[in-house]
């Protein structure tokens, strides 16, 4: 795997790899050493998957892989081969918002964002799992996602009425939770 | 960024075909499972293997096998999230799957294994921090450095004992396979783990853990509480595993009282065992155990809490898993 570069220091040799990300196949060069959180921000300029603590700690990163969320810094990218990849710019479909983003939207459930993509992968992969959740399953679910602005009452409600939504339900967000609302 | 040094990965699809690599690359390589642990530690330069040999395509570290009355066997790649959604194991293993169930987040348990937890390296406040905060304080015995900060005359290092699924092996008697490329052998999960921060597995690095073997329950009951800051999330702190079986008139007929995360490893709780052995589990016998068990715990100042504070919580905390356990 090593060679020696122009320099003559020796150079690890990229990784070539066909990667499944977001439903397409992608062709990819990396180095072998680089987490999957590496490889999509600066290989596949998919920024939308955010870095935050880049130790397992704050969830920031998290991206489903074969529909599971796991946590994309400390995944390796040469792991990947074979399996399905999902970012959260694989959530909308062509124009059309998954009904996560929609409610997030709505409903205000970010102050930052920077949490959100991440909870935003994790919440698809419990309503796909769970599709009506109670309150304490989306707590338990979303336990490892750090937001530090904390807006988690709101994303909380802005789950449920994604969950609501996706089950046929006509739900609109409480007036209560709209800003401005007397 | 915070990124990972270079090394280099290999992918067997065989147990056979990792015991061989790791043979090939000697004490550079290391075997990786689901990486929650090990990834981390390089990313802060606190182990720094050349070779990373992945699990992740070996099927047979991934099944679970066994009946019930004989007991099953985990292989040691199943996730903490597949022994946790295993109904079997929730039914005739409840300690188990709790232990795994409290283990950091449900993105963390998709990830980590099994096997990996039973190994998770010991944790310190002095050593779990990046290169620069340790090259600030001169590192410490446990890495490039020479003293242990948290007792500084101390030859030996403190690092705590900080998987919640140890403590259960060892109360329940599971039995741990460890593979090489010069054999392999099974030893009883209490004897994968020493007293000491550094060496704190009976386990060569070029072993490779294979399969957990959980005893038949044959009227063995067991639970495991784990104190730690955050409700989700965090380290224990401290952990109490204790496993019982009673006679028909509720007799303790034989039990193991562990406690995890106040030493480098699981710490039988012996004084009290004997205490509540040929006994009823009374509320004053479970208040004369407890007061036992919380003897050996030795926590020192080097994880969250005050370590006061964490050793009179073991107090509670067997008295509290007794109680359970008696469904007093």
């Amino acid at each position: 795997m090593k060679k020696v570069g122009k320099n003559g220091k020796r150079k690890l040799e990229k990784a070539h790899l066909r990667l499944r990300v977001n439903g397409e196949e992608v062709e990819v060069a990396f180095a072998p050493h680089k987490t999957l959180l590496e490889v999509l921000r600066e290989d596949l300029r998919l920024t939308g998957t955010k870095h935050g603590c880049e130790l397992g700690e704050c969830g920031c990163c998290a991206v489903l892989v074969d529909g599971r969320p796991v946590l994309s810094c400390l995944a390796l990218g040469v792991a990947m081969e074979g399996h399905e990849v999902t970012t959260v710019e694989g959530m909308a479909v062509g124009t059309e918002l998954h009904p996560l983003q929609q409610t997030f939207a709505e409903l205000g459930a970010a102050q930052c964002g920077y949490c959100t993509p991440g909870i935003l992968l994790t919440a698809k992969a419990l309503l796909e799992h769970i599709p009506r959740p109670s309150r304490d399953e989306i707590k338990e679910a979303l336990a490892g996602n750090l937001c530090r602005c904390t807006g988690y009452i709101k994303i909380l409600e802005a789950v449920e009425l994604a969950a609501a939504r996706m089950a046929g339900e006509k739900a609109e967000p409480a007036k209560e939770t709209i800003y401005g609302w007397e | 960024m915070l990124r990972l040094p270079k090394f280099r990965y290999l992918q067997p699809d065989s147990i056979g075909a990792a015991i061989r690599m790791m043979a090939d690359n000697g004490p550079d390589a290391m075997f990786v499972a689901g990486g929650t642990d090990l990834y981390p530690n390089m990313k802060r330069r606190q182990q720094t293997p050349k070779v990373v040999i992945g699990l992740a395509q070996i099927n047979d570290l991934r099944t679970t096998k066994g009946q019930l009355k004989d007991g099953v066997v985990l292989g040691a790649n199943l996730t903490l999230s597949e022994v946790t959604d295993d109904s079997r194991i929730r039914h005739a293993y409840p300690a188990v799957a709790r232990a795994a169930e409290l283990i950091s987040t449900p993105l963390l348990r998709n990830m980590g294994s099994i096997g990996g937890n039973l190994l998770l390296d010991t944790r310190c406040n002095y050593y779990d921090q990046n290169y620069e905060w340790r090259k600030a304080i001169h590192f410490c015995m446990k890495k490039d450095g020479d003293i242990c900060w948290v007792a500084p005359s101390s030859p030996r290092c403190w690092a705590v004992q900080s998987s919640d699924c140890a403590p259960v092996m060892v109360a329940i008697g599971a039995k741990v396979k460890l593979v090489s490329s010069s054999g392999e052998r099974m030893i009883p999960a209490a004897e994968l783990y020493n007293d000491d921060g550094i060496r704190h597995l009976n386990k060569r690095p070029d072993e490779l853990l294979t399969e957990i073997h959980l005893p038949a329950v044959n009227g063995w009951r067991a639970t495991y509480w784990k104190l730690r800051r955050r409700g989700s999330f965090d380290f224990p702190v401290l952990g109490v595993a204790v496993s019982l079986k009673l006679s028909k008139d509720k007799t303790v007929e034989d039990s193991k009282i562990i406690l995890g995360g106040v030493g480098s490893y699981p710490i039988e709780a012996a004084t009290a065992e004997k205490i509540i052995a040929g006994k009823k589990l009374t509320e004053e016998i479970i208040r004369e155990a407890a007061q036992a068990a919380y003897q050996p715990a030795k926590p020192l100042d080097n994880t969250d809490f005050a370590m006061t504070w964490r050793k009179e919580m073991a107090r509670y905390y067997v008295a509290g898993t007794l109680r359970e356990l008696a469904k007093l």
